[in-house]
């Protein structure tokens, strides 16, 4: 939980449907309008992130995502979980007892029809209701790129703000699984970072699923959260058992470092902390960053880190050609051009179609990631 | 040739029973002067084969020992007695071990198989057609004897196929995803009766049966199931990408409903080329709700494309109900302006009639839609328990009445094309043959690591990676 050192914007209103209550433990939660947030530096972001002592249960991903949608259904009687076999808890279990809480008029199973899952998602969120949408598996979402791009993306502005589709979260689990093949394993995220007007939000922990998700849930913007399906079963944490959001736009230091600086999200970042401990044997200390939300991305964040270290790796399952490491790369250079020591690297997929049997060699593995750091 | 020594010695074991030779050649006589006739030039050479294959031997190593012997003697009366003496203990010893028995039954399965093999049988469907917007197909189907066995003997290998892969999944030989198709073998098999090379088929992922009747082998499926180089694809597939391009089968597609719009396409070309053939576009009652399957019938009407629409519906999408997914799970009427036709999918014959007469018909006038009823007993692939969303009850009662096996083996045995040692033997070749391929199959290699960076791109015509690491791309222009 962020604890800002002053607040700025708006503080929520408890009776708005799209902005939703201040989170339990007493902070003052505020809409991310992906504007600078100028005193903040990495190091105050470490500070502020400790804890206080709370309540937490020792769950996996898709539990921690399935109480984020608990809290959700239950805080706000206007929104709505819907997406193909929802309602028997879903293939990765994310929505089990959803329906049988909250009733098959909240929570239903549609048609395999991914199109016109977002595209009614986006209606029922144009009239005030939080949509939370759900396709099986981001592989799937091609369909329903017309609809984000074209009518989700671009609604409030087309409209000058008479209308908006702010409600609208589309959950979809993303990346390799280790046997997926061609249509389980994508990574679709660097579609979405291309298009203004929407989010694209990556946790890397179950904590950080249900923070995240509510906050995108809550976020009067329309979300595309993509939840890494590695991670569903494999990653358990102690989650607090209430609600709680976690910023948006804010990307966070998982270790801090001197040497380089690590960019990457997901369940990628496993990987890259395991490379990270190797290097850190060797004396060079690494600064990992989890950027969390992919746009609008924590420009400032990432700046400050490399102006501290001088190098920057990015890494991520897409392939390596326009990736959304390619846009940090760019970024970066630009921004931190004199005070870089080496080009901008990228440990990334291949660029191949995600292959079946070929998986461990497209995959960027720690080894490859070693190997870029020079070892 | 191995099938007849093998029928020999099974009615040489005594599983034949007691029926008396000339009795049924009698009847077989009376009742098929004219079948018998017509292929007599078969029943020759069918007969010299048998007799060189199977007799002959005998017949060498008896002349060797009795006649050679004589002669070897010198011929004198002495030598000759004694080869009349080593004839008789041959043949006695024959008699004992059965050879001679044998030749009898040989002989009546020689004649029945050969007489009655391309004889047209005429049978009717039981459950009939449904049809929307044009005339129902009559119910009564032209077979023979040589279809019916051929349509046992193939479902038979999918099953065993499918079977197999279920227990290749569970020992991790093959990954990822396996969605098996056992159940719904009769719609792929009737198909291919009314099909030929110049006809077009393109599928969604259930497709490993599909891909074995348009000319693939048991082999080239396992071996692309587990991701080896002797697969179809080249082992870059896996279950749900099996293609055969000589057999015209363009896939193999896992995302669902997309293959529709692409089936239009292929109809097209066939049209244009003048190729007399058409395609089926098939898809399931999941896919049925994607908005391209309308976008894909709408231009193949409006430019009156030889596609026939196929869905299997199997009721179930994934876990989905037709009835909680579909306002109208009528599928066959979906096509609104499309006439449609719905079949009974555990049938062969009722598949084979629908498909032949909406391929002419799509000859002619344009697209079809036909909906096959058919069941899958596993769940929608290797990971669905598949007693979720349906009872075991529901499974085991599809299965005891509607199995399209053994609607096949009923009819066989009721017209009296085979017997049951007959059946059992052509099960055991079939099972025998599955064994093979699967052997076979880990036997194959992997692909070559290089395998991850072809087929990309077309040759030289794209970009390649180099490095260690593959980082560094050089893009080669034509």
């Amino acid at each position: 939980m962020v604890r800002r050192r002053f607040s700025f914007g708006l503080v929520s209103r408890l009776s708005s449907p799209i902005y939703g209550r201040s989170p339990c433990s007493g902070g003052i939660w505020t809409p991310c309008l992906g504007q600078k947030r100028s005193f903040m530096t990495a190091k105050d972001l470490v500070e502020s992130e400790e804890p206080e002592k709370k309540v937490t249960n020792r769950i996996n991903m898709f539990s921690a995502i399935n109480q984020a949608l608990h809290t959700v259904l239950d805080s706000d009687p206007k929104s709505y979980v819907f997406g193909e076999d929802v309602g028997f808890g879903g293939v990765f279990r994310c929505t089990t007892a959803l329906r049988d809480k909250f009733g098959r008029h909240r929570v239903f199973n549609t048609p395999l029809c991914e199109q016109a899952i977002v595209g009614f998602g986006i209606g029922l969120a144009s009239m005030g209701n939080r949509a939370i949408a759900e396709i099986q598996f981001a592989d799937y979402i091609f369909p329903a790129l017309d609809q984000i791009v074209n009518e989700a993306a671009k609604y409030r502005y087309r409209s000058g703000n008479l209308f908006n589709c702010g409600g609208l979260t589309v959950r979809a689990p993303y990346g390799a699984v280790g046997h997926g093949g061609h249509y389980h394993s994508q990574s679709p995220e660097a579609f979405f970072c291309h298009v203004p007007g929407i989010k694209v939000v990556i946790p890397r922990s179950p904590s950080q699923a249900k923070g995240l998700l509510l906050a995108s849930i809550r976020d009067p913007n329309p979300v595309v959260f993509f939840e890494p399906k590695w991670l569903y079963r494999l990653a358990v944490e102690e989650v607090p058992v209430d609600d709680y959001t976690l910023p948006l736009s804010s990307a966070e230091v998982m270790r801090k470092g001197s040497d380089i600086t690590l960019v990457g999200w997901g369940a990628q970042l496993a990987i890259m902390e395991e490379a990270c401990d190797e290097v850190s044997k060797l004396g060079i200390s690494c600064e990992l960053i989890d950027l969390r939300t992919l746009i609008p991305w924590d420009k400032e964040l990432v700046e400050d880190s490399v102006n501290k270290t001088g190098r920057l790796l990015v890494s991520h399952e897409a392939p390596v050609t326009g990736g959304f490491g390619a846009e940090i790369a760019a970024s970066i250079t630009n921004s931190c051009f004199l005070r870089l020591q080496a080009p901008v690297s990228r440990v990334c997929g291949l660029d191949t179609p995600f292959p079946l049997v070929f998986e461990p060699f497209y995959m960027p593995t720690k080894n490859k990631e070693l190997q870029t750091l020079g070892l | 040739m191995q099938g007849i020594m093998e029928s020999i010695q099974t009615l040489c074991s005594g599983d034949h029973g007691n029926e008396g030779f000339m009795q049924d050649d009698e009847d077989e006589e009376e009742e098929n002067g004219v079948g018998r006739l017509t292929s007599w030039a078969e029943l020759l050479g069918f007969g010299l084969a048998v007799f060189s294959e199977a007799i002959a031997p005998q017949l060498q190593c008896f002349c060797d020992r009795t006649l050679g012997f004589a002669v070897g003697q010198g011929g004198s009366r002495e030598a000759w007695i004694k080869a009349v003496a080593m004839a008789m203990s041959l043949v006695r010893k024959a008699v004992k071990k059965g050879w001679v028995g044998a030749l009898a039954p040989a002989a009546r399965v020689m004649s029945q198989a050969l007489s009655t093999a391309s004889e047209p049988i005429t049978l009717d469907i039981p459950v009939p057609f449904k049809a929307h917007k044009v005339e129902t197909p009559s119910v009564t189907v032209e077979t023979s004897a040589q279809e019916l066995t051929n349509f046992f003997k193939t479902m038979f290998i999918m099953r065993r196929m499918e079977i197999a892969a279920d227990s290749l999944y569970k020992s991790k030989f093959i990954r990822g995803f396996c969605h098996l198709y056992d159940g719904q073998e009769a719609v792929c098999v009737g198909m291919e009766a009314a099909l030929n090379d110049k006809d077009c088929i393109i599928t969604a992922y259930r497709d490993h049966c599909t891909h074995l009747g348009r000319g693939g082998s048991v082999l080239e499926v396992f071996a692309e199931l587990m991701g080896r180089k002797d697969g179809c694809s080249l082992g870059k597939g896996g279950s749900m990408h099996m293609y055969n391009k000589k057999g015209g089968f363009y896939g193999g597609n896992g995302i669902v409903g997309a293959q529709t719009p692409l089936g239009a396409g292929l109809a097209f070309a066939q049209k244009y080329l003048k190729v007399e053939g058409v395609t089926l576009a098939m898809y399931g009652d999941g896919a049925a709700n994607q908005g391209q399957l309308f976008e894909a019938m709408n231009i193949s009407a409006l430019w009156n494309l030889p596609v026939i629409y196929v869905c299997e519906n199997n009721h179930y999408g994934m876990g989905t109900a037709e009835w909680r997914s579909a306002k109208s799970p009528e599928y066959y009427k979906r096509g609104d302006y499309i006439p449609g036709l719905k079949v009974d999918g555990m049938d062969c014959l009722a598949v084979k009639q629908a498909v032949k007469y909406a391929k002419e018909y799509a000859l002619q006038n344009g697209p079809m839609v036909l909906e096959m009823d058919t069941y899958r007993y596993h769940g929608h692939s290797m990971s669905d328990p598949g007693s979720t969303y349906r009872t075991r009850d529901e499974i085991s009662g599809v299965r005891q009445e509607r199995d399209p096996i053994e609607r096949i083996r009923k009819l066989l045995l009721s017209n009296n094309i085979a017997t049951v040692a007959e059946l059992k033997t052509m099960e055991k070749e079939a099972k025998k043959e599955v064994e093979d391929a699967l052997s076979k199959a880990k036997e194959s290699p992997s692909p070559d690591s290089d395998e991850l960076f072809t087929h990309v791109y077309r040759k030289g015509y794209g970009a390649k990676a180099y490095g260690a690491d593959r980082k560094e791309v050089v893009v080669k222009l034509p």
